[in-house]
C-alpha cells in the first residue's frame, strides 16, 4: 500500500506509466519464479538461459529508453547512442577481467589474458582502480556522460542540429569502433573483454547471479523509467519539450536551449551507460562490434517501432524488435535484415507513432464506435 | 608494277632464306652441343651468342641455369624443368610442351666454373647487342643490379652501337654503377658526376657503400671524393623526400577523386531535397555489381567492360533511386529524420538481396589491362595508371555535373527548387517531378561511382557501408548543395588522410579525419562552403 501510494506520488496519475511500472514488476517476480520453483520439463519453465536473455531484453529497453528521452522529447537524432551502451559496458567488463585475477590463462594476479599475450609488462592507466566494483559503477555512469557533456557542449553551443547532428553522432561511434578494434589501445581489441568468471564473489554462471542480474536489470529500467518520467515532468523537461518543437521560440523567450538539451542528452547517455553496464555481465562479452553504427541505428528503429515521446513505448518498441531478432535469426537468418529493414521503411511511412500510437488509435476508434452505436 | 611485284618476290625469298639459314643454324649449333667437350662448347657458345635472338639468348640462360638437357635416345637438346613427377620438357624452337619423362631418360648438358662465367658474358654480349629494343633494355637493368665489373668492355661496346634514346640512358646509368666498383679513380669520379645529374634511388646503396670503403683509407684524394659521393647522397635523398611527397599527394587526390565520386550524389540529393539518403552506399554497390554482371554477359570485351558498364551502371542505379524516391522518400517529405531511419531500412533490403542473390562472399571484378601498370615519371617515382584514370574520371563526371546544373533546362529547374522550393513551386516547377529527377541523378552518379571503385576495392554486399561514412564527412565538411564544396571537402579530406598515414598508421589517421571534421561542424555548422542569405533557410 505504501509503496503504491509512492509510485502515484511519483507518476502523478499518469495512468499507463502506471500500469507499465507494474508491469514490469510483474515481471521482476514472475521470471525468477518460473525460473526457481516449476520443474524442468514443465510447459511454463525458464532455463537460465532464458533468464540471462530477458535480461538482455531489459538492458535493450534501458537503451531505448534513454534514446526516446532525447529523441522523442528532445528532437535529438542520436545515431551514435551505442556508444554510450558500450562504453559502459567496457567499464563493467574491465572489472569482471580484474576480478578474473590469477583464473586467468596465464594466470597473472593483474593483467588480463590479453595484455599478458601481447607481451605487456604493466597495466595501462586506464585500467587502475577498476579492481574496485564501486569505482568500475562510478565509471560505468561518469564515462559516457563525460563523453555525452563534452560532445553536447561543442554540438550544442555551435547550434548543430537535425540531420548534422546525427551524421557527426554517427562519425563519433564510427571513430570509437575503429579505435576499439585497435590492439594498442589496451582495451583488448579485436577479441574485446571476455571470459569473465564471476561478479562480487558470485559466479555468473550460476542460477541465483543471473537472477540476481534480472532483478538488477528490472530495477534499472524501472528507476530509469521513473527519472525520466520524473525529469519530463518537470519545468526543465516541459523546456526540453518545447525545444523539441519550436527552438527558435523557445530561445527567443529567453532560454538558453543548448543547457537543457545538454542536460537530456548527458542523462540520457548515462542511462545508456548503465544498460550497457548489465548487458555485458548477462551476456558475457563485449566487443568493438557493438560501437558499429548499424547497432545505433537499430536502437533507433526500436524507438520508432514502440512509439517515440512514451518512454514506454520505446521500451516495448526495444523489447519487441529483440524478441523478433531472437526469432528470425535463429529461424530464418536470410529473412532478418529483408525483415528489419522492412519494418524501419514501413513503421515511419505508415506507424509514425509506433505500436503504442496504433494501439491508441484501436482503442479510440472503437470508442467512438460503441458511442455512436449508443446513440 | 609488274616489276615491283618481283622486287617483293624477291626480297620475300630473300628473307626465307635468310631465316632459313638462321633455323638451321641453331639447330646445327643444337645438334652439337651434346656431344661437346668444354672447349669446344665455348666455341659453340660464343656462336651462339652471335645470333643475338631470342631464342638463341633463353638457349644460353637455360645453360647457365643448368635446366638445358638432351634426350639420351635422339640427341635432341630440349629444355627440361624437374616437378615432383619427373622432368617436363619443352622444344626449344616452338616452345611447346612435348612431355614428361624420369629421370634417366635425358641428361643435362653441363659447364664448368669458367665456361659459367664465360657464358654469362655472352649472355649480357648478345641480349645488350640484340634487334630488339626491350631485350637491350631489360639486360641492361639486369646487368644494373649485378656487381659484374667484367662487362665493363662489353657495356662500353654496347654504348657506341646503340641508336635509341631510351636504351642508351639505361645503358650509361648501368656504365655509371660499373665505373663506381672499378678501382680506377677516374671512372669512379666520373660516376659520382654521372649520378649527381642522373639522381635514381637504386643507387643509393650503392654509393653508400662506396662511402664506407673510402672511410677505410683515408688520403686527400679520397676526401674530395667523399665529399662528392656525400652530395650525391644527399642529392639523391632530397630527391626521394620529394617525390615522396608527390607521390603522397598523387594517393591523396586518387582517394579524394573516389570520395568526391562516392559522395557528390548524395551532395545533390541532400541539397535539393534536405534528405540524407543512407541508402546512397547500396547504390555505389549496385554500379559495382552491375560491372561485375556486364563482365560476366560480355566476356570477350573485359577491355572495354568499363565503358559498357558506366551507362549502365548509371541507369540501373539511377532506376532504383527513382523507385526508392517514388516508393518511399516522397511520403516523408519534411521529416527529414524520419527519411534517414526509412533509407537506413532500404540499405539493409537491398544488402541482404545482392546477399541472397549474389552469395555474401566478394565477386571478382576483372581490371582491364589498360588500367593496371605504372606510369614512371622519374625512377623514383611511378604512378598507377588505374589510379590516373580514376583522378581523370572524377574531374571528368564534375565537369559534366556543372554542364547539366548550370546549362540543362532540368538542371535550371533543380538549382531553382534547392534555393527555394516554394517559390520554384509557384513559377510552375513540378517539384515532385525534379525531386524524382534529383534522387535518380544522384543514385545514378553513385552507380558510376560504383563501377570506379569495383576496380580499385572488393565487391561484396558490405561495399557501400564501408564508404557511407566517408560520404558523409566528405558532405557536411563541404557543405551542402554546392558542388564546389564537395570537391574541395573531398580532396582536402583525401589529402589529408594520406599524409597522415605515415606518422600515424591507415586507422588512426582515419580516426584523426573524423574528429577533425566532428571539430570542423562545431565551428562551421553548414560546411565550409555555405549556401548564404535566404536560400540557407529552405530546405530545414
Amino acid at each position: 500500500m505504501m509503496r503504491s501510494n509512492f509510485l502515484s506520488n511519483l507518476l502523478k496519475g499518469d495512468l499507463r506509466a502506471k500500469i507499465f511500472i507494474y508491469l514490469l514488476i510483474f515481471a521482476g517476480v514472475i521470471v525468477p519464479l518460473l525460473n526457481l520453483y516449476t520443474p524442468e520439463d514443465n510447459f511454463l519453465h525458464l532455463t537460465d538461459y532464458h533468464v540471462a536473455l530477458f535480461g538482455k531484453y531489459l538492458t535493450y529497453g534501458l537503451l531505448a529508453l534513454s534514446l526516446d528521452l532525447i529523441w522523442g522529447y528532445c528532437g535529438i537524432l542520436s545515431l551514435g547512442h551505442g556508444a554510450f551502451f558500450a562504453l559502459g559496458g567496457y567499464c563493467m567488463g574491465m572489472h569482471l577481467m580484474r576480478e578474473i585475477g590469477v583464473r586467468g590463462v596465464y594466470g597473472d594476479p593483474i593483467l588480463p589474458d590479453f595484455m599478458v599475450f601481447l607481451n605487456w609488462s604493466e597495466l595501462p592507466l586506464a585500467w587502475y582502480g577498476f579492481d574496485h566494483l564501486g569505482y568500475a559503477l562510478f565509471m560505468v555512469i561518469f564515462v559516457p556522460a563525460f563523453l555525452a557533456f563534452v560532445f553536447g557542449w561543442f554540438a550544442f553551443k555551435s547550434r548543430v542540429t537535425g540531420v548534422y547532428f546525427s551524421i557527426i553522432t554517427q562519425a563519433m561511434t564510427f571513430a570509437l569502433m575503429l579505435a576499439f578494434f585497435q590492439n594498442d589501445l589496451g582495451f583488448g581489441g579485436n577479441n574485446g573483454l571476455t571470459d569473465f568468471k564471476d561478479i562480487m564473489g558470485f559466479s555468473l554462471q550460476d542460477t541465483t547471479t543471473k537472477i540476481f542480474l534480472f532483478c538488477s536489470s528490472v530495477v534499472a529500467l524501472g528507476l530509469g523509467f521513473i527519472v525520466s518520467n520524473k525529469f519530463i515532468k518537470s519545468h526543465a523537461g516541459i523546456v526540453t519539450t518545447a525545444v523539441r518543437d519550436q527552438e527558435d521560440r523557445v530561445r527567443f523567450l529567453g532560454y538558453r536551449v543548448e543547457y537543457y538539451k545538454l542536460s537530456a542528452f548527458v542523462v540520457s547517455a548515462a542511462l545508456a551507460g548503465v544498460a550497457g553496464a548489465l548487458y555485458v555481465p548477462q551476456v558475457g562479452i563485449i566487443n568493438p562490434g557493438e560501437f558499429a553504427p548499424l547497432k545505433s541505428i537499430e536502437v533507433v528503429v526500436w524507438v520508432a517501432l514502440g512509439g517515440r515521446g512514451t518512454l514506454y513505448g520505446a521500451i516495448i518498441g526495444g523489447i519487441l524488435v529483440n524478441l523478433a531478432k531472437s526469432f528470425f535469426t535463429v529461424n530464418f537468418p536470410e529473412i532478418w535484415l529483408f525483415f528489419l529493414g522492412g519494418l524501419f521503411v514501413l513503421v515511419t511511412i505508415f506507424l509514425p507513432r509506433g505500436v503504442i500510437g496504433l494501439f491508441a488509435d484501436l482503442i479510440k476508434y472503437f470508442k467512438s464506435k460503441k458511442l455512436k452505436t449508443n446513440e | 608494277m609488274n616489276k615491283f611485284a618481283k622486287l617483293l618476290v624477291i626480297i620475300f625469298m630473300f628473307l626465307n632464306i635468310n631465316n632459313d639459314s638462321f633455323a638451321q643454324n641453331i639447330d646445327e649449333l643444337l645438334a652439337a652441343l651434346p656431344s661437346a667437350k668444354f672447349s669446344e662448347k665455348e666455341v659453340l657458345v660464343s656462336k651462339l651468342g652471335d645470333l643475338k635472338t631470342e631464342t638463341s639468348i633463353k638457349v644460353l640462360k637455360s645453360l647457365e641455369k643448368g635446366t638445358l638437357y638432351f634426350l639420351r635416345s635422339s640427341k635432341k637438346v630440349i629444355y627440361a624443368d624437374k616437378t615432383e613427377e619427373g622432368y617436363i620438357l619443352t622444344d626449344i624452337l616452338t616452345s611447346e610442351i612435348i612431355g614428361k619423362v624420369k629421370k634417366k631418360k635425358i641428361k643435362r648438358i653441363s659447364l664448368n666454373n669458367k665456361l659459367r662465367k664465360f657464358t654469362r658474358t655472352i649472355i649480357a654480349k648478345s641480349s645488350l647487342l640484340s634487334q630488339k629494343p626491350h631485350i637491350r633494355i631489360h639486360s641492361a637493368k639486369v646487368i644494373f643490379g649485378s656487381r659484374s665489373v667484367e662487362l665493363l668492355p662489353i657495356i662500353n661496346e654496347a654504348l657506341k652501337k646503340e641508336t635509341n634514346d631510351k636504351v642508351k640512358k639505361q645503358i650509361e646509368m648501368t656504365q655509371a654503377r660499373l665505373w663506381l666498383l672499378t678501382e680506377d679513380k677516374k671512372l669512379q669520379e666520373q660516376s659520382l658526376d654521372y649520378f649527381s645529374n642522373n639522381t635514381d634511388p637504386k643507387v643509393q646503396s650503392v654509393i653508400n657503400e662506396f662511402i664506407q670503403n673510402l672511410d677505410t683509407e683515408k688520403n686527400d684524394s679520397n676526401l674530395l671524393m667523399y665529399n662528392k659521393a656525400i652530395s650525391v647522397v644527399k642529392k639523391i635523398e632530397s630527391d626521394i623526400k620529394f617525390f615522396k611527397l608527390i607521390e603522397n599527394l598523387f594517393f591523396g587526390l586518387s582517394l579524394g577523386s573516389i570520395l568526391f565520386l562516392a559522395s557528390v550524389g548524395l551532395a545533390i540529393t541532400f541539397g535539393v531535397m534536405g534528405v540524407i539518403n543512407l541508402a546512397h552506399g547500396e547504390m555505389i554497390m549496385i554500379g559495382a555489381y552491375t560491372t561485375y554482371v556486364t563482365q560476366l554477359a560480355f566476356p570477350n570485351l573485359i577491355e572495354y567492360s568499363l565503358m559498357i558498364s558506366l551507362p549502365f551502371a548509371f541507369i540501373v542505379a539511377g532506376l532504383v533511386g527513382i523507385i526508392i524516391e517514388r516508393g518511399v522518400i516522397r511520403y516523408l517529405y519534411g521529416r527529414p529524420l524520419e527519411t534517414l531511419l526509412a533509407t537506413f531500412g532500404i540499405s539493409l533490403i537491398l544488402q541482404q538481396l545482392v546477399r541472397s542473390i549474389f552469395s555474401p562472399i566478394n565477386r571478382p571484378v576483372i581490371t582491364p589491362n589498360w588500367m593496371s601498370g605504372m606510369f614512371e615519371i622519374h625512377p623514383a617515382l611511378s604512378l598507377s595508371y588505374g589510379r590516373l584514370y580514376i583522378i581523370i574520371f572524377s574531374i571528368t563526371v564534375f565537369v559534366a555535373l556543372l554542364a547539366i546544373l548550370s546549362k540543362t533546362h532540368v538542371g535550371i529547374q533543380i538549382r531553382a527548387v534547392m534555393q527555394n522550393r516554394s517559390m520554384a513551386r509557384a513559377m510552375g516547377i513540378k517539384t515532385g517531378w525534379i525531386d524524382s529527377m534529383t534522387f535518380g541523378l544522384g543514385s545514378g552518379i553513385a552507380g558510376i561511382a560504383g563501377v570506379a571503385l569495383s576496380q580499385i576495392t572488393n565487391v561484396g554486399p558490405n561495399l557501400g557501408q564501408n564508404y557511407i561514412i566517408d560520404c558523409f564527412m566528405v558532405v557536411v565538411f563541404g557543405g551542402v548543395g554546392n558542388l564546389w564544396g564537395t570537391l574541395t571537402g573531398a580532396f582536402l579530406i583525401g589529402i589529408g588522410n594520406k599524409f597522415l598515414e605515415p606518422f600515424s598508421g591507415a586507422v588512426l589517421a582515419k580516426i584523426i579525419t573524423l574528429i577533425f571534421v566532428i571539430l570542423f561542424i562545431q565551428k562551421r555548422p553548414r560546411g565550409m562552403f555555405a549556401l548564404k542569405g535566404r536560400a540557407s533557410e529552405i530546405n530545414q
